[in-house]
C-alpha cells in the first residue's frame, strides 16, 4: 500500500526505532528565537554540552524587537535583557543569528523561506508553534517547547511518536476575493481548534495547487490552529521556482538532484488518511473571527451567532464568555463591527504579496479618520522589497504606519499592542483573549479586508468600497 | 528531572474550554530567561477577577487542576507548563489536551492525565461540594482517584515510563549516538546549512 506525504518525510529521517519507544527523527533545520530558547541554552552549560550542528541551526530576533527606532538600543529593559542573552548564547555556542539592523532579520517563518533555508522533504523545528508555515514547502515542521529546543541543540533529533495524517482536500478553484487566509479560517471553523490533534494535515485539491507558496505558508501557518502539530502541501514546480536562486538553494547537480528526489515528495494514490476532510471551494467567500478563538469564525456576510447555536453545554458557555469579552450582541452583521486598529503583518500575513494586495485596495484611498493602521513587514528584506515597488508610499499616503520588521501586534510582547477595550481587525493568527494587548479585542481577517476595513472603519471586503477615486 | 509515581492532593475546578496558553501565562512574562518563578504569571488575566477559582480561599494549595476540554491550545510556549508546576500543580486532568502542551508536560514532569469528560465532570461536581476532596493521580495504575470514584487515565507509555523513572531524554538520546552518526553520514550532499 501506497504512503502520504508526511508519512515520507518521517521514514526518510528515522534515525532509530526500537519497539514501544518513539522513533528517534533527525532535525534538518533548527530555527531558533529569543523567547523560547534562553532557558535551553542555560541548561546545555549546565550540563556541558555543545550546540551539535552549529550550522543546521539558524537564530533571528522577532518577538520582542521594537518595529520602530531599531536603529536605537531596545527601550524595554526586560526585553533588550532576553535579546542580549540570545545573541551572548549564538556567539558562545557558534550559532548565526540574524540581529536587529540585519538585512536578513524578520520573523522566523518569513526568514527561513526567505532565504532558501526550508526546502521540500525537511524536518524544521522551532520553539514557535506557527513552525508549520514550512510545510507549504513539503516539509514536515512543527513547533516544539523549550525542553525539545535542548534537545535538538543537543543532540539534532526529537524521539516522537508518528502523527496520524489528515487530507483536507479543497475542490474547485478559490472564487475570485478569497483567499488562502479565509480558507484556512474556514477550516478551522469546520473541524474546530482541537479537530487537528495528534494530526499532521495534508493540504490537498485545486483550490491549494493554485494557490502561490505565499499562499500556501498563509494556509499552514495556521495548522495550529485547528489543533495540528503541522500542515503540509506538497511540493510542485511552483514549490521548486520559488525555491530555486535563493541563497542557500542548492545549485548545479545538486539543484537537479534535490528536484529529482523532491518530484517522489507527494502522497501515493493508493495511500489512506486516518481522516479526510473535503472543502468546496465554490462556497467560501471572505471569512472573519468574531470571538476569542480561532474556531469562532463566519463568513464576513454573516451575523454574530447565538448562545442558542451551540451543540452543547460547553459550546454555550464558550460563545457566551466570548461574546462577553469581544462586547458583541448576537445577530449583529459582522460587517455592522466597527475597528479602531487594522494590523496588517505576522508570520501569517506579513509577506510581499500580502502587503501588495492591500496597498492595490488603498491606492488612492485614505484610512478612516478614528482607525489608525500598522503595516509591519515580515522581515527586512519584505520591507525592502516593499519600499522599492513604492508601496510604503502607499501606505503612508493613505494614513497608515510603516513599520520596521517583526511579530509586532500578533502577541503583545513588544511595544505594539491593543490597549482595553480596542477593537482590531488583524491578519495575525490568535484572537485569544488578551492576545493583542491585556483587553484587547481581536477578528482575525484576510490582507484584503483588512485594507478595505481600514477605510470603512468596520468590518468589509474591497467590494464594499466605494468607487476608487484616483 | 524528579520521578513522578503517585500524587495526593486537593484540586481546583476549572470550568473552561478552550484554555490557551496566552491564557495560562501571557506573552509579558515571556521575556524572561529563568526557569523558575512563573507562578505570579499564571491566568494573570482571570487573577484579577476575585470569583476565579483560584482567588477562592477554599481552593487555596490545590495541587491537581480539573480543566475543561481542549487545554493548553495555542502557543508552544513551555512558560504555561512551568507557571503551573511553579504555582504547585502536579497534574492537570482533562478531557483533551493539545499536542505541544501534553508534550511539553511530559519534558518537564508535569501529569497530563487524559480522561473522559464524564470523569471530569464528575469530579468537578465532587471538589466544587467538598474543595477539601483529596484527589489521587497514580501513574503507576494510570487512575485517578477521589472518594468512590476511581477512573482510568490516558497517557503515552514511553511518557509514563519516562516520568515513573525521572529519566533524563537528553540521556536517553546521546545513548545513540553512533546511530545519529551514521544517519548524519548519510543525508543528502543538497541538504542545505546555515552557514554563508
Amino acid at each position: 500500500m501506497g504512503t502520504t506525504l508526511a508519512e515520507k518525510v518521517w521514514e526518510a529521517h528515522v534515525v532509530r526505532r526500537a519497539d514501544g519507544e518513539p522513533d528517534l527523527l533527525y532535525i534538518d533545520l533548527h530555527l531558533v528565537h529569543e523567547v523560547t530558547s534562553p532557558q535551553a541554552f542555560d541548561a546545555l552549560r549546565d550540563a556541558g554540552r555543545p550546540v551539535r550542528r552549529p550550522d543546521l541551526t539558524l537564530a533571528t530576533e522577532d518577538h520582542n524587537v521594537p518595529t520602530v527606532d531599531v536603529d536605537k538600543p531596545i527601550a524595554d529593559p526586560v526585553s533588550a535583557a532576553q535579546v542580549e542573552a540570545l545573541r551572548l548564547n549564538c556567539a558562545e555556542f557558534g550559532v548565526p543569528i540574524y540581529s536587529l539592523g540585519s538585512i536578513d532579520q524578520g520573523i522566523v517563518h518569513v526568514v527561513g523561506p526567505q532565504l532558501g533555508l526550508t526546502q521540500p522533504g525537511m524536518t524544521v523545528v522551532c520553539g514557535d508553534s506557527h513552525t508549520s508555515t514550512h510545510g507549504a514547502f513539503g516539509a514536515l515542521a512543527f513547533g516544539i517547547g523549550t525542553s525539545e529546543v535542548e534537545h535538538v541543540l543537543a543532540t539534532q533529533t526529537l524521539p516522537l511518536k508518528p502523527f496520524k495524517t489528515m487530507a483536507i482536500t479543497v475542490d474547485g478553484p478559490l472564487p475570485a476575493g478569497v483567499t488562502a487566509k479565509d480558507l484556512i479560517l474556514a477550516v478551522i471553523a469546520r473541524i474546530g481548534t482541537g479537530g487537528g490533534q495528534g494530526y499532521v494535515l495534508e493540504y490537498r485539491g485545486e483550490g491549494v495547487r493554485n494557490l502561490s507558496m505565499e499562499g500556501r505558508m498563509t494556509l499552514c501557518n495556521m495548522s495550529i490552529e485547528a489543533g495540528a502539530r503541522a500542515g503540509m502541501v506538497a511540493p510542485d514546480d511552483i514549490t521548486f521556482d520559488y525555491v530555486e536562486g535563493r541563497t542557500h538553494a542548492p545549485h548545479g547537480a545538486e539543484w537537479d538532484a534535490a528536484v529529482a528526489y523532491w518530484r517522489t515528495l507527494r502522497t501515493d494514490d493508493d495511500a489512506t488518511f486516518d481522516a479526510e476532510v473535503v472543502i468546496k471551494a465554490s462556497e467560501l467567500s471572505p471569512f472573519v473571527t468574531w470571538g476569542t478563538n480561532p474556531g469562532q469564525g463566519v463568513p464576513l456576510s454573516a451575523v454574530v451567532p447565538s448562545p442558542d447555536d451551540a451543540a452543547d453545554e460547553v459550546e454555550r458557555v464558550s460563545i457566551e464568555r466570548a461574546l462577553e469579552y469581544m462586547g458583541l450582541t448576537p445577530g449583529t452583521p459582522m460587517r455592522d463591527v466597527a475597528i479602531d486598529t487594522v494590523f496588517l503583518g505576522s508570520c501569517t500575513n506579513g509577506r510581499i504579496e500580502d502587503l501588495r494586495v492591500a496597498a492595490d485596495i488603498l491606492r488612492g484611498q485614505q484610512v478612516a479618520d478614528n482607525v489608525r493602521m500598522l503595516v509591519v513587514p515580515g522581515s527586512a528584506r519584505v520591507r525592502l522589497q516593499a519600499e522599492s515597488e513604492g508601496l510604503d508610499r502607499v501606505f503612508l499616503g493613505a494614513g497608515a504606519e510603516w513599520r520596521g520588521a517583526g511579530c509586532s501586534m500578533c502577541l503583545g510582547m513588544n511595544p505594539d499592542k491593543l490597549t482595553p477595550g480596542e477593537r482590531s481587525a488583524s491578519t495575525s493568527n490568535r484572537n485569544f483573549e488578551g492576545r493583542q494587548g491585556p483587553g484587547g479585542r481581536t477578528h482575525l481577517v484576510s490582507p484584503q479586508v483588512a485594507a478595505a476595513t481600514a477605510v470603512l472603519g468596520h468590518l468589509g471586503s474591497p467590494s464594499d468600497l466605494p468607487t476608487n477615486v484616483s | 528531572m524528579d520521578a513522578f509515581v503517585t500524587h495526593t492532593g486537593t484540586a481546583a475546578p476549572l470550568r473552561r474550554s478552550n484554555v490557551d496558553t496566552d491564557q495560562i501565562i501571557p506573552a509579558e512574562y515571556l521575556k524572561r530567561i529563568t526557569r523558575h518563578g512563573f507562578e505570579d504569571g499564571l491566568f494573570k488575566a482571570w487573577r484579577n477577577d476575585p470569583e476565579f477559582v483560584l482567588n477562592q480561599a477554599d481552593y487555596a494549595g490545590a495541587s491537581v487542576l480539573v480543566a475543561g476540554p481542549d487545554f493548553g491550545t495555542g502557543s508552544s510556549r513551555e512558560h504555561a507548563v512551568w507557571a503551573l508546576q511553579d504555582y504547585g500543580f502536579m497534574a492537570v486532568i482533562s478531557s483533551r489536551f493539545a499536542d505541544i502542551f501534553r508534550g511539553n508536560s511530559g519534558k518537564a514532569g508535569l501529569l497530563t492525565a487524559l480522561v473522559d469528560q464524564e470523569t471530569v465532570e464528575q469530579l468537578w461536581l465532587m471538589i466544587e461540594a467538598d474543595p477539601t476532596t483529596l484527589v489521587t493521580v497514580d501513574l503507576e495504575s494510570q487512575t485517578v482517584a477521589a472518594g468512590d470514584l476511581v477512573a482510568p487515565f490516558d497517557v503515552d507509555p514511553y511518557v509514563r515510563w519516562r516520568l515513573l523513572q525521572g529519566l533524563d531524554d537528553i540521556g536517553i538520546t546521546l545513548q545513540s549516538e553512533s546511530d545519529i552518526s551514521t544517519f548524519e553520514a548519510s543525508r543528502p550532499a543538497f541538504a542545505p546549512t546555515t552557514l554563508t
